[in-house]
């Protein structure tokens, strides 16, 4: 297990941001992740003074504060009432409700984990994040970015209007996903994205949904684990993507 | 580091280190309730309420509970005690290992949600794993206490 030497609630995103540029420290989330680490760190700096654990909606977008919890996201009306219970949906399996509760929607984006269910349904959604020092990136090219010491401070999710279905594969309830998918139709153009390849999700955008599940088949890079064989999941990506059009088309 | 917290209704100041977790905090302090067991965040055992929210004390840092207010089986007993016998004859107990976080999870899902379905239930426990009972004992005393409660 990961050893901590020192712990500060940063008062502001500027001394966050100070300390963080030393290699030894690093910003913790809901420390699910983190904990069960090796190594030590010099100092744990946490965003929970910061006010980040809101999520903010208004006519254009949602902005989602870094140390918002899944279960926040899990239960926001607004939220799932926009993306069609996708959110909802994307989170509920994630081990339990108390883990929820503490596993961070920054921790979750900014660790950009192959597993993520998080990151697979916002990719699919009109979704950007900010950057302490980097400004506001498309979720997309965030996604494919290599970590620095930066600071993710939110994700913003633009009400673009658009339809979203959401589904996952796992051996086990609570498990990590074998594959996870989200399919979304907005401006003309349907959008698959595709996680627990093993590795990170990726997004393709497709005009028409006609040959979209051959198409993320042949094109989606994948690899196999102890949860499912690359073949396995090759056939999962055709599955789950022509189910979730099938639900957008309402059948 | 110096926190100030709320533990079971009293408040309380304690000298922690910066990465001693929630749940060796609370033994410490007699909360033996508060049980270690996948110590990998997955298995619910060592369930805490933090400002009313159900948490795993084996992940969380005690640090972090400063300001804030814990409460553990300790001091919810007689919330508990409502339905607790349900489940206990229903057998759901078998070693009694994973009961301190199945309660403690139930007493946060009937606080959120007094009359949920069997579903809801499920979905709500699901993150409390008992290698005993296959889970039915604890739904159908769960399902039991709230029938009983309509009468």
């Amino acid at each position: 297990m990961v050893t901590i030497q020192k712990y500060v609630r940063a008062q502001s995103l500027e001394e966050a941001y100070t300390l963080n540029q030393n290699k030894k420290n690093r910003i913790i989330g809901g420390m699910l992740w983190t904990r069960l680490g090796r190594g030590s760190v010099g100092t744990a700096i946490d965003l929970c003074d910061l006010g980040l654990d809101r999520i903010e909606e208004t006519e254009e977008e949602f902005s989602i504060g870094a140390m918002v919890t899944l279960r926040d996201i899990e239960v926001h009306e607004g939220l799932n009432a926009y993306a069609g219970h996708a959110v909802a949906d994307a989170v509920k399996d994630i081990v339990g409700v108390q883990f929820r509760n503490m596993a961070t929607v920054g921790g979750s984006i900014w660790g950009r984990f192959g597993f993520s269910d998080v990151l697979t349904v916002f990719l699919a959604l009109d979704s950007y994040v900010e950057l302490y020092r980097g400004g506001i990136v498309p979720l997309e090219e965030f996604a494919n970015m290599k970590p620095d010491r930066d600071i993710l401070v939110r994700l913003i999710v633009k009400k673009t209007p658009c339809r979203i279905i959401y589904s996952s594969v796992r051996n086990q309830r609570t498990d990590f996903p074998v594959l996870s998918c989200a399919v979304s139709h907005m401006n003309g153009e349907y959008r698959a994205s595709i996680g627990a390849r093993p590795g990170r999700a990726v997004l393709l955008r497709r005009e028409s949904a006609d040959d979209f599940p051959e198409f993320a088949a042949e094109n989606v890079p994948v690899g196999g684990n102890m949860r499912g064989s690359a073949a396995y999941r090759t056939h999962l990506i055709k599955v789950l993507t022509e189910r979730s059009l099938q639900g957008l088309r309402g059948e | 580091m110096e926190i100030k917290l709320k533990l079971n209704g009293r408040n309380i100041t304690a000298s922690v280190e910066s990465d001693t977790v929630l749940l060796d905090f609370l033994r410490e302090k007699g909360c033996l309730s508060v049980k270690r067991g996948c110590d990998t965040s997955n298995c619910g055992l060592c369930t805490v309420l933090m400002d009313g929210k159900p948490v795993l004390s084996c992940s969380a840092l005690a640090v972090r509970a400063d300001g804030h207010e814990i409460y553990t089986l300790e001091g919810l007993q007689e919330e508990a005690s409502d339905f607790v016998g349900f489940i206990a004859d229903q057998g759901a107990d078998q070693c009694g290992f994973c009961n301190p976080g199945f309660v403690m999870n139930t007493i946060a899902l009937l606080r959120e949600n007094p009359d949920p379905t069997d579903d809801e239930i499920r979905a709500f426990l699901a993150g409390n794993l008992c290698r005993c009972s296959g889970y039915d004992g604890q739904l159908r005393g769960i399902r039991n206490y709230l029938n009983s409660k309509k009468g």
